[in-house]
């Protein structure tokens, strides 16, 4: 009888109602927002290329910045942005961006406004947005001759020629760097095309699931860094000294993953306890 | 002709696509630009399409009140609605911001949140470690998922640097990973050019239609 009760129990705990586990995340997700646990970042080798390589450039220089993320994306993707942003306009660099998912253009022009305000930049004279265009693989190689033929004018219509930022800007060749922050797998367009056909120096900035496809381009050197998903953002934060959502996220997407490998667990423990019982 | 004629196409602009890469010449870059800027406009008609078939699909849906045909309606709703709201007062209206704000965004915002209820779900159902291969598996995500946040670092960090979750994590991603990964690269690039070659040879014909175009 008591062995039945026990093989039960652990048969009931391989079949619980899912939405108990929904339950439990949504409250432990919710534990850290209130209570910050301030637990330390570790910065990765790849975060710590581009921020060097950003850190290096003189002022002046061009960074060319495409933000291709879109509302689902952006909890990971936009505070990368946001202190990359930073970085470059904190050390007087000029920024151009494009964004080539359509989903995310209102979203891509309102926070290089966000940022760009923060530190006083002009428009047309310390950052560029040229906007959006369809098939961004096309994009991205047109853009490789000049920038003047996907994009005649930026995104609110001034034509490339008349901003003072863009006098003698044709193409990748002068820009200092590329630093792609892509959610999609247009991300696999600026290595093919934009490194290796224009040879642009190019940095990628991914969500956190597609981070392990591009660990292969960077020790063949076809990418020089690799920011993967928020704490990608966390670490690059830290590096300018400057902790925003991504730092605090931190503690939330820390106990998420730790309540997932307990769930796993108890999983197995459970479906080890239960065939267990079955074979006796 | 109706077969020889796309082959033509396909078969010179393939060989010429090929070899302008490696013609650094202006006429060649200019002819290359030109090609780009038609596949753009091709690829626009290929929308025209899409919408058609989304909208043939869901008028299919209501008429015959299939199974949720009240979402079917919701999205010819939302789709024409969106366009009609962009089309009339161009995309910086705020009506048509405020739709993409409080509409779009939040919807498919959700919907990506979502994936971490579902995944604490799935993995506690599936992930067993029932073989020598699945506990592999099933190790190497548990070091992944702690040694890519703070917390892996917090747990270890009295350790030796090479036992530390966040090292060991990286080992995983920059070797084991990169080697499977790149395997796989070079078979699809293989593989890819392989089925190009055989398209602009003609010899691969079914792209034009269900029996090679006859």
């Amino acid at each position: 009888m008591a062995e039945n009760n026990n093989i039960g129990f652990w048969q009931k705990l391989i079949n619980i109602d899912r939405r108990w586990i929904y339950l439990a995340i949504g409250i432990i997700v919710f534990v850290p927002i209130l209570i910050p646990l301030g637990l330390p970042v570790y910065v990765t080798s790849e975060v710590e290329a581009v921020f060097n390589r950003v850190d290096s450039l003189p002022p002046g220089s061009i960074v060319m910045l495409p933000m291709e993320y879109d509302p689902a994306t952006m909890a990971e993707l936009q505070p990368m942005a946001y202190a990359i942003l930073r970085h470059c306009f904190s050390k007087n660099l000029k920024v151009i961006t494009t964004a080539l998912q359509i989903d995310g253009v209102t979203i891509i022009r309102n926070d290089l406004a966000k940022i760009a305000a923060e530190y006083n930049k002009k428009i047309g004279e310390d950052y560029v947005f040229l906007g959006y265009k369809p098939y961004p693989g096309i994009v991205i190689l047109n853009m490789g001759e000049d920038f003047r033929k996907p994009f005649p004018r930026d995104y609110y219509g001034t034509p490339l020629d008349s901003l003072p930022m863009m006098k003698g800007v044709r193409n990748y060749s002068n820009c200092a760097m590329i630093i792609d922050i892509n959610a999609t797998s247009g991300v696999d367009y600026w290595i093919n095309y934009a490194h290796t056909r224009y040879q642009a120096d190019l940095a990628i900035g991914v969500t956190a699931v597609m981070a392990t496809d591009y660990y292969a381009f960077l020790s063949s050197k076809q990418i020089f860094g690799l920011i993967g998903g928020l704490k990608g953002a966390a670490e690059y934060e830290k590096l300018i000294n400057h902790p925003d959502f991504a730092a605090k996220a931190m503690d939330v997407q820390s106990i998420a993953h730790s309540a997932i490998v307990i769930f796993i667990i108890i999983g197995n423990v459970a479906y080890f306890a239960s065939r267990g019982k079955k074979r006796e | 002709m109706r077969r020889e004629i796309p082959l033509l196409i396909v078969f010179v602009f393939g060989i010429f696509m090929m070899f302008q890469y490696f013609v650094p010449h202006r006429v060649s870059s200019d002819i290359y630009q030109e090609l780009n800027n038609w596949t753009i406009i091709i690829g626009i008609f290929t929308m025209v399409i899409g919408i058609g078939s989304l909208l043939s699909v869901h008028y299919s849906r209501i008429r015959f009140k299939e199974d949720g045909w009240w979402y079917s309606i919701v999205t010819i709703v939302a789709m024409v609605g969106m366009a009609l709201v962009g089309l009339i007062g161009g995309v910086n209206n705020d009506l048509f911001l405020n739709l993409y704000r409080f509409g779009l965004a939040p919807v498919t915002s959700t919907m990506f949140a979502l994936l971490a209820f579902f995944i604490a779900s799935a993995a506690y159902r599936a992930f067993r470690a029932r073989t020598v291969l699945s506990t592999l598996l099933l190790l190497a995500a548990v070091v992944v998922m702690l040694g890519r946040v703070p917390v892996g670092e917090f747990l270890t960090n009295g350790l030796p640097e090479p036992l530390r979750l966040s090292k060991i994590s990286e080992f995983l991603l920059y070797v084991p990973n990169t080697a499977a990964k790149r395997a796989i690269y070079i078979g699809v690039g293989l593989g890819v050019a392989a089925v190009s070659l055989k398209i602009i040879l003609g010899i691969e014909r079914t792209w034009l239609g269900g029996d090679g175009g006859k």
